[in-house]
């Protein structure tokens, strides 16, 4: 009873802050003032129950913390799915089935979505190296991306680079990158590590937008080669589709490289560093290589998306690389689940699939993203799926 | 083994560390006393270069080890227990084991010493599987020494492994600190502000006061100073 007085409450009161916006419309031309009486009862009703709702899931909220304490919590769904080995495998191979099949009963534009997807869940595992298991909190991320693109553009349009020659070299250079970047910014963290990388990314932006004799400026890099097949002649609906499946394979080889460092002893010691680094150093981890190894792996990644990106769409200019960018593959990482690599694929879905198809609400992104986030750091804080490792034993 | 030789440590311009010289033998238990302050975790800090000494010469079996990076010396055989524990709360029990093993290759041998550490602290065999932040004080306590003797440390520093436990834990600590020493040949290296019990397990003791060291003695004989009894063994007048 006292929950509905309280969403009473905050119904009148949004129905009073709102009347002058929402209710009076003053018609400048005609000199009328038109009172919209129905947006009230709008307002009061919708607000009404959106606040009933938030005190429901609040409510709920604790009682989940409190079911945990008590250590009967059930899983939650993602959790679920992803450890009991029942649900799991099958899970895999329907998710596995759905994009193995995709370009056969998908129309090109989807098929070209599904490949956006797939690249940004290459980035978002990237990101997810260094941001969710080594704790280094990168804001310039996108920054390599833009390494892998124009090194591949440049040397398609000046040399004639073949796609898969360059597909290695550009994962070499964007580790050369990250070496680079990794340095300087060894000794910070946090907020000051951000900024740092936040500057990086922009730094990499401007050179490419206002060095034109090098990067063509803002104008940008056309007629970019696809991936060529064994010399085989495509028309452009095949080479959509095997733009995919070339996509899904490195996607897979993202997946299952992320997941082996995850478990392995450098990703132990990536977690150990971000909980101390004291510990770590009286344990003999040596710092500076393993951050740089961090930095190096996670810009090798989007280097190589990069490269894919170049090749998929043809065309690149500095614009695709805005700090914008940088921020998205964070949200992915942080709304699927720091470290966690079903909650990036997750993450990078959503967040890819659902401004592609909520094209009416285009104008609504940026607050329906600021939204969803409160949301999550409030309902979800350790995001969609929560991170877990395998549990490690040392065999005989 | 170890030999400090006038170290001096700076924290930016405080002088932390003022001509310290130590000298550890072969497979004896010293410890270092002294009050809050007086420098203690900085001398094991410098010795493992996590806080480089800005002058002097640290000799680790006769090699200077000053200047180089923590994780060569730790490579040496020389490894250190922070003080407070200081083990990864997210990480299991055998995880943060394994973290000890970090610079090791020889799985047969780690293997072997992880069944040799489950064997000196039980409660840690029992929970292995269990995330570090969940363990009590003094099983995290246990899993600290166990880490760092899954390095397989020649020399071992442990930084007041008394810090905030019961009195019956350090007990049970300190017996098994002397059984790591017999059993192992371990040499160790205690840094301790409980100077009684301290100096009952340590063969030699030094005295520090401000950055210097005021006093070294054998533990009898540091237990029957008078100056010693006022100042750190509460048993003056």
């Amino acid at each position: 009873m006292g929950e509905i007085l309280k969403s009473l409450k905050a119904a009148i009161w949004f129905m009073f802050l709102t009347f002058p916006i929402m209710v009076i419309k003053v018609n400048p031309i005609e000199d009328t003032v038109v009172w919209r009486w129905m947006n009230m009862a709008y307002i009061g009703v919708g607000v009404f129950f959106l606040s009933f709702l938030w005190r429901f899931m609040l409510a709920r909220r604790n009682q989940g913390k409190k079911a945990e304490e008590s250590g009967k919590a059930r899983m939650p769904i993602g959790q679920r799915i992803a450890e009991e080995p029942k649900i799991k495998y099958p899970a895999i191979a329907l998710v596995g089935a759905f994009a193995l099949t995709i370009p056969f009963w998908a129309d090109m534009y989807n098929t070209n979505i599904m490949t956006n997807v797939l690249i940004y869940v290459m980035l978002g595992l990237g990101l997810n190296i260094v941001v969710g298991l080594a704790g280094l909190l990168d804001l310039g991320y996108v920054a390599f991306y833009a390494v892998g693109a124009y090194s591949y553009a440049l040397l398609n349009h000046h040399f004639g680079a073949n796609f898969w020659v360059v597909l290695p070299m550009a994962g070499f250079l964007g580790a050369a990158f990250g070496v680079a970047l990794g340095f300087p910014v060894l000794r910070l963290r946090g907020d000051y590590l951000a900024i740092v990388t936040l500057g990086f990314g922009e730094i990499i932006r401007l050179v490419l937008e206002n060095w034109n004799e090098f990067s063509m400026g803002p104008s940008g890099i056309a007629n970019i080669d696809r991936p060529p097949f064994f010399g085989i002649k495509m028309d452009l609906f095949q080479k959509t589709d095997f733009m995919y499946y070339v996509v899904l394979a490195l996607a897979i080889l993202t997946i299952i490289a992320v997941t082996r460092l995850k478990n392995s002893r450098i990703g132990r010691a990536w977690i150990a560093l971000r909980e101390d680094e004291i510990a770590c150093q009286a344990m003999g981890v040596d710092r500076t290589k393993t951050k740089l190894m961090a930095f190096a792996l996670g810009a090798t990644w989007a280097s190589m998306a990069g490269v894919v990106f170049a090749a998929k769409s043809t065309f690149i200019n500095p614009p695709s690389f805005s700090f914008w960018e940088s921020v998205l593959i964070l949200v992915i990482v942080v709304m699927g689940g720091m470290g966690s690599v079903v909650g990036v694929i997750l993450g990078a879905s959503i967040i890819v699939l659902l401004p592609e198809y909520f094209r009416e609400f285009s104008e609504y992104r940026m607050i329906l993203f600021g939204g969803a986030m409160v949301l999550m750091m409030v309902f979800r804080p350790t995001g969609i799926v929560t991170a877990m490792r395998q549990k490690y034993t040392i065999h005989k | 083994m170890l030999e400090l030789v006038n170290v001096n440590t700076y924290y930016g311009n405080i002088h932390a560390l003022k001509d310290v010289s130590i000298k550890v033998e072969q497979g004896e238990i010293i410890t270092l006393i002294g009050a809050n302050g007086a420098g203690k975790t900085t001398t094991l800090m410098s010795i493992s270069g996590i806080v480089p000494p800005r002058s002097g010469e640290i000799l680790f079996e006769g090699k200077p080890i000053q200047g180089m990076p923590p994780h060569e010396i730790v490579s040496m055989g020389l490894c250190q227990v922070p003080e407070g524990r200081r083990i990864f709360p997210h990480l299991t029990v055998s995880e943060n084991l394994d973290m000890g093993a970090f610079l090791r290759k020889d799985a047969s041998q780690v293997k072997q010493d992880l069944d040799y550490v489950y064997e000196l602290f039980p409660r840690l065999s029992e929970r292995r599987t269990q995330q570090g932040g969940t363990l009590s004080g003094g099983e995290q306590q246990m899993l600290a020494i166990s880490r760092a003797l899954m390095a397989r440390p020649r020399l071992l520093l442990l930084d007041e492994p008394s810090l905030g436990l019961a009195p019956i834990i350090v007990k049970q600590i300190f017996q098994i600190i002397r059984k790591i020493n017999e059993e192992s040949r371990t040499t160790i290296f205690l840094v301790e502000q409980n100077a009684n019990l301290a100096l009952q397990v340590a063969q030699r003791g030094y005295v520090m006061e401000t950055g210097k060291v005021t006093m070294t003695d054998t533990s009898d004989n540091l237990l029957a100073n008078e100056e010693v009894k006022n100042a750190y063994l509460g048993m003056g007048e």
